[in-house]
């Protein structure tokens, strides 16, 4: 379970407020308003931001004292998820040694994830002579590396065209399944919200609020919803 | 920490190596160690009977000789200071670090000259040097120098034995008129180095028409490079003297090797380097005279020289007037 | 904020407890030793000299620089990495070396001299509290170009190519994109080129024409040399730390954050080219800009030519402890300005921390010789150490320069990558193995170089330490000079010039080299 207590996160002067707990193998999508806190809730579960109220546990520990590193978290920002400097091979080994000291068999591990996404063969390319799409595919590889229980998507997809963001969902939402992996998705498109998550969270006027089964929310949407849809 | 603990190691090893010949180690400035300079000849005629390591450590200049000893203070290694010019004397000796070196020797100097801490070694007379392809004329006196538009470059007193030799110089020959030269001075002046070789390198670049040196300057050029255009203008004042001097240190360890070379400086072998190396007269003219070329430097018709306690009286008003009249 | 707070980062906080025991520790040093103290009229008359130099030097430079920086930063053209390379040479140069060359051309019997005379112009004197600003700038001038430059290169050029795109002129550009910036590295600029001014020495008497032109450091060496007055020389250093703290707590009010984006590594196409007249001007400031920071150099190499057939003896010997002490500098430099940058950057107090790395600069580097010899002599005989302590002074002298040239690039890599580290947890010597490293290498292979060329032409404390056996390259030019072998020392700076160039462009290169 991850548990979010009466957690309450500042950033600036901002503030966002979040009581309410998800389980392993939960899809989620965050959705609101821009600037209404969505990636400030994400940075607080990966440690980034440390709550000034309230407690973050998983599993009923509490994670506070973990550094962003060391929490069973997985996270994709919109951009610069990968080391420009280094190669794929290199940027996939990092989620298996921070240090880079990778034994035959992990060498072997980053080989099959690039495999896993449609990568095989550009290990030893850097991101600069990649697509968009491909580079994507190689952030997400490296979250199987990881193998963390939680994944969140910081809007990663978002400067990708409609096809291949699609693409992109279809292969989180499989590589998930396989892992049984929680994941946490900012969009601010309904649809990938509709197609991807089975519950969401309004996040606007500084609460993130309950996560609500998708179909439900859409169907029935409270006002802060309907103004962000719009007519 | 552990290269100071190597150095430490290294010590050691060095002290033992030390106790089978004995070190003398002799404080001097920086161009007497050169490789042209008087150094490794004189390093090599007093050891080849002394049966000890002469070793010479270096500071600076002059001035920079007595601020050495003075941070070394009575925890010298330094067994023999060489280098201090008479403008320092009394402050060295005020020091009481020094002590007395008994010798009675003779020396040549221009003017009678005994102390009885510090030897003499070598010596000259301050003069302004021009080159006489770009001025045919000198000025023969300060006042004809002053009167005139030429231009000169000064060391600073402040930080140059030459800068404060000049001011003694000044003071010598006008006594409480001083501050009036120094400002009538002050219009020639195109610049103040803080040391010797700026000015010299400066004034050889042209800019420019005289540079306060010694009237042995121009034997450098005629001697080592054959070149005759410099020359020391005469000043009808007379000219100061720049005695320098050689003392002992009373904390040294080494008493009678001190006293061998001290004597040793007395001889012609260290006096007869002093000439081409140091270009300086020699505190004891060597039997075999001064090299060919110095008999065709000037030769001025009086010498100028405060005791070491007057220079050290009036250095500090000196200055003020120095200062007062070149900062206008 | 409730940002995660950075940890306490040993090695940073170890490196400015070395810096503040190498600055403020040898003044307690000299103060220990010293009997009373106090300044004289003629001191604080240093002072106000002092201050007023390096103010006016520091606002011609910057004031200079930035049209250099732009038309450089504006135009590209063969040779532009070159001409940028060689137009560092001043900073570069030994003080005495640089300032021969400057009166080569500036002189009574200089080029310009030369010319005015055949035009049947009446001379000008370069004697007197604007040559002193002269010289100055001609020595500051690089470095405020080079960080007005990085500044420039720091804007993305996506921001040109908006501006291009809606058409915006070179008014508007300079209002929206390039004042912003200028903004943000102006004071730091003007900072750093006021402390160099602030404890200059030898240039400023030389240059001055008389006792008027006497700076503090000026006053300390003769405090120091002539009258062994410790404590009147240790209040003088005290004086001048006190004044660059003023002149660094402005600036830390005057500097606004600046933000550096990251990019992919693809490379970037300016689109701000202008008009024929801004190519002609940006040619001619250009131009102007490489002749005063070229020929004076060229001279110094034009000098020591006919010299190069017979060099002095031990020349080579002293050639090899000079690259030796620098290199060894340079490691030393760089690992301590790493560890702090990163301390900086990431960890607590980085505030303190980098004030601690300014500190060498408002240091005297008289008063520092002077009170390590005053700690060394009573353990160990001074000259012994005359190598190992000029490595280490010079890398503590040469910090502050590498210091404010890795940090824009520290907090880029920050800005940019940072939160990825994070996430992926890569800490401590991995992420400098990682991540720092590889993204810095072009800065710090150009910081390796300034370093390692500022050790070799400095003198620092090797005259106070040095036997008859150990003198570096600088101490040997300054012997020649003391001996009237005036050619050989020409010759001998040559060697000292080309060594310190080679050197630079080695390392510089060396970085790009690796980068790419």
């Amino acid at each position: 379970m991850l548990r979010l207590e009466a957690v309450e996160l500042r950033h600036g002067g901002f503030r966002l407020t979040a009581d309410w707990a998800l389980s392993p193998g939960d899809r989620a999508a965050v959705i609101g308003p821009s600037g209404s806190g969505k990636s400030t809730l994400l940075m607080g579960i990966a440690g980034f931001l440390m709550p000034v109220r309230g407690r973050l546990t998983w599993q009923g520990q509490d994670m506070a004292p973990l550094p962003p590193g060391d929490r069973p978290v997985s996270i994709l920002f919109q951009d610069h998820n990968l080391f420009p400097h280094l190669t794929l091979a290199q940027n996939l080994g990092l989620g298996l040694s921070p240090r880079l000291r990778l034994t035959p068999d992990e060498a072997a591990r980053v080989d099959a994830a690039l495999d896993r996404v449609g990568l095989s063969g550009l290990g030893a390319c850097k991101p600069g002579a990649l697509s968009g799409g491909q580079q994507s595919r190689a952030a997400l590889a490296r979250t199987l590396l990881r193998a963390r229980p939680i994944l969140l998507l910081d809007e990663p997809f978002s400067a990708l065209g409609p096809a291949l963001k699609s693409d992109m969902l279809g292969l989180v939402t499989e590589l998930a399944d396989e892992t049984g992996a929680l994941v946490v998705m900012v969009t601010h498109d309904p649809a990938d919200a509709r197609r991807f998550a089975d519950r969401t969270i309004l996040v606007s006027g500084g609460i993130a609020a309950q996560p609500v089964p998708t179909e439900t929310l859409f169907r029935l949407p409270p006002q802060a919803l309907r103004d962000y849809l719009g007519p | 920490m552990r290269s100071s603990m190597f150095a430490a190691g290294f010590c050691a090893v060095a002290t033992m190596a030390a106790a089978e010949t004995p070190v003398l180690t002799v404080l001097t400035y920086d161009s007497f160690v050169t490789d042209w300079g008087p150094g490794p000849a004189v390093e090599k005629a007093f050891e080849a009977d002394c049966a000890c390591d002469l070793r010479f450590t270096t500071a600076g200049d002059g001035a920079a000789l007595l601020a050495r000893v003075q941070m070394e203070g009575a925890g010298s290694d330094t067994d023999v200071v060489l280098g201090l010019d008479t403008n320092l004397t009394a402050a060295a000796a005020a020091t009481g670090l020094f002590a007395p070196h008994g010798l009675t020797g003779a020396n040549t100097l221009p003017v009678p000259f005994a102390d009885p801490l510090f030897l003499p070694f070598d010596w000259g007379w301050f003069a302004f040097v021009y080159d006489r392809t770009r001025l045919a004329t000198p000025p023969a006196s300060f006042g004809a120098l002053a009167a005139s538009d030429l231009t000169i470059i000064i060391q600073d007193p402040r930080s140059s034995t030459p800068g404060l030799g000049l001011m003694m110089w000044v003071e010598a020959a006008y006594g409480a008129r001083a501050p009036e030269i120094w400002a009538a001075l002050a219009d020639n002046i195109v610049t103040v180095t803080p040391g010797w070789s700026e000015a010299y390198g400066l004034f050889l670049e042209g800019e420019a028409d005289m540079v306060l040196s010694y009237t042995t300057s121009p034997a450098y050029h005629l001697i080592a490079e054959g070149d005759d255009t410099k020359a020391a203008a005469p000043f009808a004042e007379g000219h100061y003297l720049q005695v320098e001097v050689a003392g002992k240190l009373a904390a040294t360890d080494q008493p009678a090797l001190a006293d061998r070379f001290l004597a040793f400086i007395g001889t012609d072998a260290f006096q007869s380097l002093i000439p081409t190396t140091n270009w300086m007269y020699p505190a004891v003219t060597p039997a075999s005279g001064l090299p060919d070329g110095f008999d065709r430097l000037i030769i001025p018709a009086t010498s100028l020289l405060l005791s070491a306690d007057e220079a050290a009286k009036l250095r500090p008003g000196a200055l003020d007037a120095w200062r007062a009249a070149l900062a206008r | 904020m409730a940002r995660r707070a950075g940890a306490v980062s040993w090695p940073g906080v170890a490196v400015a407890a070395a810096l503040c025991l190498l600055t403020l520790g040898t003044l307690g040093a000299v103060l220990a030793r010293a009997e009373g103290a106090s300044l004289t009229p003629a001191d604080w008359s240093a002072v106000r000299f002092t201050v007023l130099q390096a103010a006016a030097s520091a606002l011609l430079s910057v004031g200079l620089a930035v049209p250099v920086a732009r038309a450089l930063a504006r135009r590209r053209f063969a040779g532009r990495g070159l001409l940028i390379a060689l137009m560092g040479a001043p900073f570069l140069l030994p003080v005495i070396v640089a300032v021969l060359g400057l009166l080569a051309v500036f002189g009574r019997q200089g080029v310009l001299n030369g010319a005015l005379q055949a035009l049947g112009l009446p001379a000008v004197s370069v004697y007197g509290f604007h040559g002193v600003v002269l010289a100055h700038v001609f020595f500051n001038l690089p470095l405020a170009v080079r960080m007005i430059l990085s500044g420039w290169h720091d804007i993305p050029a996506e921001r040109f190519r908006l501006a291009a795109a809606l058409g915006l002129g070179p008014g508007a550009v300079l209002r929206h994109l390039e004042w912003p910036m200028l903004r943000a590295v102006l004071p730091g600029a003007l900072v750093a080129v006021f402390l160099i001014c602030l404890t200059s020495f030898a240039v400023a008497l030389t240059l001055g024409g008389g006792p008027r032109a006497t700076t503090v450091e000026l006053a300390i060496y003769q405090a120091l040399r002539f009258e062994f007055d410790l404590g009147r020389a240790a209040l003088l250093a005290a004086l001048q730390f006190a004044l660059c703290a003023v002149a660094v707590l402005a600036a830390g009010w005057l500097i606004l954050p600046g933000a550096s984006g990251g990019g992919m590594d693809r490379p970037v196409q300016r689109w701000n080219g202008g008009g024929p007249l801004a190519r002609l001007i940006d040619a001619g400031v250009i131009a102007a800009a490489a002749v005063f920071l070229l020929v004076p150099p060229g001279m110094v190499v034009a000098r020591g030519l006919p010299g190069l057939a017979d060099l002095p003896a031990g020349l080579w010997a002293a050639a090899a402890r000079s690259v030796l002490v620098a290199l060894v500098s340079t490691a030393l430099c760089l690992v301590a300005a790493l560890a702090l940058g990163v301390a900086i950057v990431r960890g607590r107090f980085p505030r303190t921390l980098e004030a601690a790395g300014m500190l060498p600069l408002a240091a005297s580097s008289l008063v520092l010789g002077t009170g390590l010899f005053l700690i060394l002599h009573p353990v160990i005989a001074p000259y012994r150490l005359a190598l190992p302590v000029t490595a280490l002074v010079n890398a503590a002298l040469a910090l502050p320069f590498a210091l404010r040239l890795l940090l824009p690039s520290l907090r880029g890599i920050e800005a940019a990558h940072g939160r990825l580290a994070d996430a992926l947890g890569l800490s401590g010597l991995a992420r400098l193995r990682w991540l720092v490293v590889p993204r810095l290498r072009p800065v710090l292979g150009f910081a390796a170089g300034v370093v390692a060329a500022l050790s070799m032409g400095d003198l620092g404390v090797i005259a106070l330490f040095a036997d008859q056996g150990a003198a570096t390259l600088p101490l040997l030019v300054q012997r020649l000079m003391g001996t009237y072998r005036m050619e050989a020392a020409a010759a001998a700076a040559l060697v000292l010039v080309g060594l310190s160039f080679g050197l630079f462009w080695l390392l510089d290169q060396g970085g790009h080299r690796a980068a790419s």
